[in-house]
């Protein structure tokens, strides 16, 4: 672990530090926003342990929370879900040889372990990159979460510390890059009227998917 | 939420991420499929966005959080760090409901 921090280097420390910092954040707003929902405790930390996919699991438990059956609420997260499919094949040659650590490393692919691994010049770095990011994000997640859950109770009304205009802003952070190009940003501004549109008549979760027509208006294809 | 659902999530992004390791050499995603799942994810992450901004569960969300929202989303467009743009969109939102802005 030692010679892993070693090569990562004190700059990368720093940026991994930050991302920590910023998901710390957004983990406590995640539990104490389930939990004061009304959701039990155990099920926002069980949930960051074996999903551990931010965004995924907001929706997730966003659908829950306004009464949608389970099919929308596993659906809407699991579509979020495959952009960690081109991830995983790009940092698939950092995840090590034995099957053991490729089991486990295949668990941290998120968009920032990404990121950070692939950012980096040569392959050591990014091994170790990945790893660095990789586990200290994994606990800095599920502490926070938990963190979060058991202070939603004490914190009462959630509203008044603006936790729900966390989340949202997290998605946004997170797509702005994309939205650079035209085609990706014509598509998710369709795609959100769509969906805004059809939020009062449907059950919650599939204005979302509803959503994905908006790629019908991307245009062009590069 | 039921534990089947938060099951079928869990392994379901467990598959996802085990294709890189399991096809790793074998198969390349086309620039095609590439290019439609970026835009798909972009797509799925405004529309939660919108609607997670805009309304809650008994209609439109009132004013305070997507002004909040809007203003950490003029931060990311302007590359502010990730936790600026979180941190500056709760306080926005509590701000403006502290000063009864609902």
């Amino acid at each position: 672990m030692r010679s892993l921090f070693r090569t990562a280097g004190h700059r990368l420390l720093r940026d991994v530090a930050l991302v920590c910092l910023a998901d710390g954040v957004v983990g406590v707003s995640f539990g104490a926003l389930a939990v004061a929902g009304g959701l039990p405790v155990w099920l926002p930390v069980v949930m960051s342990l074996v999903v551990f996919a931010g965004a995924s699991q907001f929706s997730a438990v966003g659908v829950a929370l306004a009464g949608g059956g389970p099919i929308a609420a596993v659906a809407t997260p699991l579509l979020l879900n495959t952009r960690t499919v081109p991830f995983s094949l790009a940092v698939a040659d950092v995840l090590g040889k034995r099957p053991l650590t490729r089991l486990c490393g295949a668990h941290l692919v998120t968009d920032e372990t990404a990121a950070f691994a692939l950012a980096q010049p040569d392959p050591a770095r990014r091994r170790a990159a990945f790893w660095t990011c990789g586990l200290s994000l994994y606990a800095t997640w599920n502490v926070c979460v938990a963190a979060g859950a058991l202070a939603g109770k004490a914190l009462g009304d959630t509203g008044a510390f603006g936790l729900d205009a966390a989340y949202p802003a997290v998605l946004l952070a997170l797509v702005v890059p994309t939205l650079r190009d035209a085609g990706t940003r014509r598509a998710a501004l369709a795609g959100a009227a769509v969906a805004l549109a059809a939020t009062p008549v449907l059950p919650p979760g599939l204005p979302v998917l509803l959503a994905l027509t908006g790629l019908l208006a991307t245009g062009r294809r590069s | 939420m039921t534990v089947a659902a938060l099951l079928a999530l869990a392994l379901g992004t467990y598959a996802f991420r085990l294709t890189g390791p399991l096809l790793h050499g074998r198969v390349e995603l086309s620039a095609r499929i590439q290019q439609l799942l970026s835009t798909g994810a972009a797509v799925l992450l405004v529309a939660l966005a919108a609607t997670s901004a805009l309304t809650g569960a008994h209609g439109f969300a009132g004013w305070a959080r997507p002004l909040g929202v809007l203003a950490g989303g003029v931060l990311a467009w302007r590359r502010a760090p990730f936790v600026i743009v979180v941190l500056v969109a709760a306080g926005v939102t509590a701000l403006l409901r502290a000063a009864s802005l609902r």
